[in-house]
């Protein structure tokens, strides 16, 4: 791998950059590895990469039915936070966020990520009672999270409206001030790099099509569409196709599968400085560097894998977009689109073993998943390494589905991812 | 927005129902006597599939009655909509999970 730099970059721009090499290789799969990724997402190709990185796991592939970062990575909104109420969610997305403050540098691929804030607005007093814990309960674990009336909101992001005549005017809004966003294609381009560079295959075209177990119960490799390929460990990490994937292996999973729609408008001149996120009216906005707003919208209400939602779903996006920011009413939409996102009952996601020994799953992200890329890759190259869940990833274990030690964040904050 | 038959009502744009989850998850006659391994599967596991999929939905905003219907979950068409407690239409015929290996129709 050829490390980037004002020398590199330099040395390209004299030669009118068509010296730049491939960025990983395009291998044939082998026979066997140590370990196989299922799905060649963000989550995935962190995976690999920490396996390579922290525990020298070189003999690995990322096995991709499509492309690389063809799924959510490259479907999401690309925010990114932490201010979680549960220990274990703030311990899981404050590990995430770390890691994003060091990323582009570990990478040496810039990921342009951006710190500048997520504000969550208020509109009754329900909304300002609940997100006022969760700022305490963020500070008691280390999280930063603060409040703002909504003149503070006002002034941080001044094409909100205060206006008092709207169906449900702002009274107020949690800050954190570390959350921001990055951009989703590279971070899977930067984490494919990363761990193309340290040993690790690649193989995109490649569908999993089945399980092989020896005769002791444990993995042996999985069927794929290019043959077999013998694994001593298997991770699956197929966001809305876990449930299809370990369904060809055997397994039913505590999942259900929607689609979740984003849109961008027509890209204007910086006019949005932060993020803002509003789970009252259901509405989630800010600006990309290209100059979009990147909006996100809801899930459809029922199981689907048509990456295509209702269009009332986004129409309702866009009318509490109207109401809160009046100087879009006439912006245009450019795309919208639909990912498939995997939800668990408690809307948690699930990073650990399974009850087939060497098989392990990361799912079940639902609606939030792009946050803790690097952090969810993290834990799971441990988990995959040592046999045994890292002590951040541990509460989320399937099993938590049999024992009731459920991690509600949904039915505690009533949360937007 | 999908058009779905209402058993009752006929042809009714999405707005006006719920979707009720998976349908025919019948609950355990006997939960005393389940473990929590089989309550967990009961209350959580859910078939997710990519394919034909049996679903519960009330028309709320009509004739407010329950009623299952059988969708494609790659392309959203709507196959049948039969009433609570019958059976699915398409039992038999290679319904519920697909098999290992089985091609899924579309990307």
């Amino acid at each position: 791998m050829r490390r980037f730099s004002l020398t590199t970059l330099v040395k390209q721009a004299m030669n009118a950059h068509a010296g730049w090499e491939r960025q990983w290789r395009n291998p044939e799969p082998k026979a066997s590895y140590d370990a196989v990724i299922v799905g060649g997402g963000g989550h995935g190709l962190a995976t690999a990469y920490y396996l390579a990185k922290e525990h020298g796991l070189t003999n690995v592939a990322v096995l991709e039915r499509g492309w690389i970062g063809g799924g959510n990575t490259g479907r999401n909104t690309t925010i990114v936070r932490s201010n979680y109420l549960y220990d274990e969610s703030a311990g899981l997305y404050e590990h995430a966020m770390k890691l994003w403050e060091g990323l582009s540098q570990d990478l040496n691929y810039n990921v342009m990520f951006s710190q500048r804030g997520v504000l969550m607005l208020a509109h009754n007093v329900h909304d300002v009672q609940s997100f006022k814990r969760h700022i305490y309960a963020n500070r008691l674990n280390g999280v930063d999270n603060e409040w703002l009336s909504a003149e503070e909101c006002k002034a941080f992001c001044p094409p909100l409206t205060l206006d008092p005549n709207i169906r449900y005017p702002v009274m107020g809004g949690a800050l954190q001030r570390r959350g921001g966003t990055a951009r989703h294609d590279a971070v899977a381009w930067g984490y494919a790099r990363g761990a193309d560079a340290r040993g690790v295959d690649i193989i995109q075209n490649c569908e999993v099509l089945g399980l092989k177990r020896n005769r002791d119960g444990s993995v042996a490799g999985v069927e794929t569409s290019r043959g077999f390929i013998g694994a001593k460990r298997v991770g699956v990490v197929a966001a809305g196709h876990t449930s299809v994937v370990m369904n060809r292996f055997g397994l039913r999973m505590p999942l259900e599968s929607f689609p979740l729609q984003a849109l961008v408008s027509e890209p204007v001149k910086p006019v949005f400085p932060c993020v803002v996120m509003s789970n009252a009216v259901h509405a989630y906005i800010s600006q990309s560097d290209k100059g979009e707003l990147v909006i996100g919208a809801g899930t459809d209400q029922y199981v689907s894998y048509s990456q295509q939602g209702g269009i009332h779903i986004t129409n309702h996006t866009l009318d509490a977009i109207c109401e809160l920011f009046p100087q879009f009413t006439r912006m245009r939409m450019l795309r919208s689109w639909g990912g498939i996102v995997d939800v668990t009952p408690d809307r948690s996601p699930i990073i650990g073993k399974t009850e087939v020994s060497g098989l392990y799953v990361n799912c079940g992200w639902g609606t939030g998943g792009f946050k803790a890329t690097p952090g969810s890759g993290h834990v799971f190259a441990h988990t995959i390494a040592t046999g045994e869940p890292h002590k951040i990833n541990a509460p989320f274990a399937l099993d938590r589905f049999r024992t009731g030690r459920l991690i509600d964040e949904a039915a505690a904050a009533a949360v937007a991812h | 927005m999908l058009v779905i038959t209402c058993p009752n009502c006929g042809d009714r744009p999405e707005l006006e129902f719920r979707c009720g989850g998976e349908a025919h998850i019948a609950r355990p006659q006997t939960p005393a006597e389940l473990d929590d391994g089989q309550w967990g599967a009961f209350l959580f596991t859910r078939t997710n599939p990519k394919g034909v999929h049996a679903e519960r939905w009330i028309h709320q905003h009509g004739c407010g009655r329950w009623f299952n219907a059988l969708r494609d979950t790659v392309s959203d068409r709507l196959i049948a909509t039969y009433p609570m407690g019958t059976p699915r239409p398409d039992a038999g015929a290679g319904a519920a999970p697909s098999s290992p290996a089985s091609p899924t129709s579309q990307p």
